[in-house]
C-alpha cells in the first residue's frame, strides 16, 4: 500500500468546490510537485492533506504505518513570526510537540532529535540566535529542521523558496533533494515549474487541466506542455 | 521615610495589598507575550470592560463577593469573542469593540439607576481606575486572589511548551496533532481570570497596560521566548511592588502609579535595547 492514497477528493470552502475529483498516490521515496495556476487550490489541497481542513468529498488514506500527525509541514511564513522573540532551538524543539501528547515537557530523546536535525540543516551554530534576526534562507532551514522533528517519513513543503534569492533558492532545492535521497518522501507546492520538472519524480497539476503522473509523462502531456509554455512565456 | 514604610507594613491591609499585587502582576505578565504576538491585545481590553459591566451588576445585586459573578461572565465573553474571531460574520476587532463598549455603557447605566451608595462617581472611579480597591480587600478576597493566581501560574508552566507552539505557528501545531483550538480557548479563559483579578489592582481601564507593558519591555531586551517570559514576569513584579510602595508613601492612586512605573520601565528597556544593539540571548 502507498504512503498516501487520495481518492476522488474534492476541495473547497463552505461547500463551494475549487478542485474536484483529485486522485493520486504517493509512494515512499517519491518527490511529488504540485503545480497549477494561482487559485487552483494548491494550498487548500495541502491543508486538507494535513487535516487542517475537511475535504468536501473523497478520501485520504495513509499506509505503511504513517500516522496522520506524522507529516512534517513547512508552512509559508506568517506575519506573527516576523517579530517573534524565539531562539532557533526553541522553534526546532516545538516540532516535537506531536510526540508529546499530553506530556507537558520535552524529554531527552526529543531534545536530541532537535539537535540532530539542526545539525542536518547546518544551523547548529545559530542555536541561540533569535529567529527574527536570521536571513530568509536561514529561517527556512529552521522551519525545515522543525518539520523534520515531526516526521521521519514525509514532508509537505508550501512554496519553500518564495522570497529567496537565486543562490539561496538553489541551496534550498539541494537541501530538499538531499533529504529525498536520504529516504524522506517530499510533497512540494511550487510556482517554479522549471525546478519542479528538474527535481520531482512525479507531478500533480491541478486547475483547468488535471494531471497526475511521473515527470516524463507530464512533459509529454498536453497539460504539461501548455503550462510550461505559458510559464516561460510569462517570464520572458 | 523607611520608618513610615515600616509602620504601614504592620497593617494587614498593606500586607494583603502587597501579596495580592505581586501575584496579580506575575500572572498578568505571563501571557503578555502571547497576547501581543497573537494580536490579542484588544481582547484583553474588551474583556476588562465586560468585567466592569459584571461588577456593576454585582454591585446592583448587592453581592458580597463580586468576583463570583464577574469571573463567569468574563470567561463566557472570552469564549464568545474567540469563537466570533474564528468564523467571522462580524470581524474580530469589531466584535470586541461592540461587546466592550456595550458592557461599559450598560455597566454605568445600571450603576447609575440602581445605585445604592451615596458616592456614585467614587464607585465608578474605583472600578475604572482601581483607586483604592487593592487596599480594601477582605480576607476572603485575598485568599480567592491567591488561589486563582497560583492556578494561573501552574497552568502556564504546565502548558508552556504548547502555548509557545500554538502562538508561534497555529497551523503547524494543528498538523502535528495538537488541538490548537482548545489551547486558544485555554489562553482566553486564563486571560479572563487574570483580568478579573487585576481589576482590584489597577481597575478595568488600566489592565491592558499591566498585561502588555512588561512583555513589550522584555521583548526589547531578550531574544528567546523563555528569556522574554521570565524577564517580563520579573519586571512586572518589580514595577507592581515599587508602584504600590510609592503610592502608599506618596498617597497617589495605586493603579495609575503602577502603570506609570511600567511605562518608565518600558522607556528604560527601549533605551537599553537600543544601546545594547547586538546583545544576543
Amino acid at each position: 500500500m502507498a504512503l498516501l492514497t487520495v481518492q476522488n477528493l474534492s476541495l473547497g470552502y463552505d461547500s463551494h468546490a475549487i478542485a474536484e475529483n483529485l486522485s493520486f498516490t504517493v509512494n515512499s521515496g517519491d518527490y511529488l510537485c504540485i503545480v497549477g495556476e494561482n487559485g487552483s487550490g494548491k494550498t487548500t489541497l495541502m491543508k486538507t492533506l494535513l487535516n487542517l481542513q475537511e475535504p468536501l468529498d473523497g478520501q485520504i488514506l495513509t499506509g505503511e504505518g504513517l500516522k496522520k500527525n506524522e507529516i512534517g509541514y513547512l508552512p509559508q511564513q506568517t506575519i506573527v513570526q516576523k517579530d517573534f522573540p524565539a531562539s532557533v532551538r526553541e522553534i526546532v524543539l516545538s516540532g516535537c510537540q506531536g510526540r508529546c501528547g499530553m506530556r507537558p515537557f520535552y524529554n531527552k530523546a526529543e531534545k536530541k532529535l532537535a539537535e540532530e536535525n539542526m545539525e542536518k540543516m547546518g544551523i547548529s551554530g545559530l542555536r541561540e540566535r533569535c529567529y527574527r534576526e536570521l536571513s530568509g534562507g536561514q529561517q527556512q532551514r529552521v522551519l525545515l529542521a522543525r518539520a523534520l522533528c515531526a516526521t521521519g517519513k514525509i514532508l509537505l513543503l508550501d512554496e519553500p523558496v518564495s522570497g529567496l534569492d537565486p543562490k539561496v533558492t538553489a541551496e534550498m532545492y539541494a537541501l530538499i533533494e538531499g533529504l529525498n535521497r536520504g529516504g524522506i518522501t517530499i510533497i512540494m507546492i511550487s510556482h517554479d515549474i522549471e525546478a519542479a520538472v528538474r527535481y520531482a519524480s512525479h507531478i500533480l497539476h491541478i486547475g483547468d487541466a488535471l494531471f497526475f503522473g511521473t515527470k516524463d509523462e507530464y512533459l509529454q502531456s498536453t497539460a504539461g506542455r501548455l503550462f510550461l509554455m505559458q510559464q516561460k512565456g510569462g517570464e520572458a | 521615610m523607611l520608618e513610615k514604610l515600616g509602620l504601614y507594613m504592620q497593617y494587614p491591609f498593606v500586607q494583603y495589598a502587597l501579596i495580592v499585587g505581586v501575584l496579580i502582576a506575575l500572572c498578568s505578565s505571563l501571557l503578555g507575550v502571547t497576547l501581543v504576538l497573537k494580536r490579542f491585545s484588544f481582547i484583553g481590553d474588551g474583556l476588562s470592560h465586560v468585567a466592569f459591566g459584571g461588577m456593576a451588576v454585582a454591585a446592583v445585586l448587592n453581592m458580597t463577593n463580586e468576583m463570583l459573578l464577574m469571573m463567569p461572565v468574563t470567561i463566557i465573553s472570552a469564549i464568545l469573542l474567540l469563537r466570533t474571531g474564528q468564523n467571522a460574520k462580524i470581524k474580530g476587532d469589531a466584535a470586541i469593540a461592540m461587546i466592550s463598549v456595550g458592557a461599559l455603557a450598560f455597566g454605568y447605566l445600571l450603576m447609575n439607576i440602581f445605585s445604592t451608595s451615596s458616592n456614585l462617581s467614587g464607585d465608578v472611579c474605583t472600578t475604572l481606575f482601581g483607586s483604592t480597591s487593592i487596599l480594601t480587600l477582605t480576607e476572603k478576597e485575598v485568599w480567592l486572589s491567591i488561589i486563582m493566581s497560583l492556578a494561573v501560574v501552574i497552568i502556564f508552566i504546565f502548558f508552556y511548551n504548547k502555548i509557545f507552539a500554538v502562538t508561534f505557528d497555529e497551523d503547524f501545531s494543528k498538523a502535528a496533532g495538537t488541538n490548537a483550538n482548545s489551547y486558544n480557548l485555554l489562553i482566553a479563559v486564563v486571560i479572563a481570570v487574570i483580568i478579573v483579578l487585576a481589576m482590584n489592582l489597577v481597575g478595568s481601564l488600566l489592565i491592558s497596560a499591566l498585561v502588555i507593558f512588561p512583555a513589550l519591555s522584555a521583548m526589547r531586551l531578550f531574544r528567546s521566548f523563555r528569556a522574554v517570559t521570565v524577564c517580563s514576569a520579573v519586571l512586572s513584579v518589580i514595577c507592581a511592588l515599587s508602584g504600590i510602595i510609592v503610592s502608599i508613601l506618596a498617597g497617589t492612586p495605586v493603579g495609575s502609579t503602577i502603570v506609570a512605573v511600567d511605562v518608565a520601565a518600558f522607556a528604560v528597556c527601549c533605551l537599553a535595547g537600543k544601546m545594547a544593539g547586538g546583545m544576543h540571548r
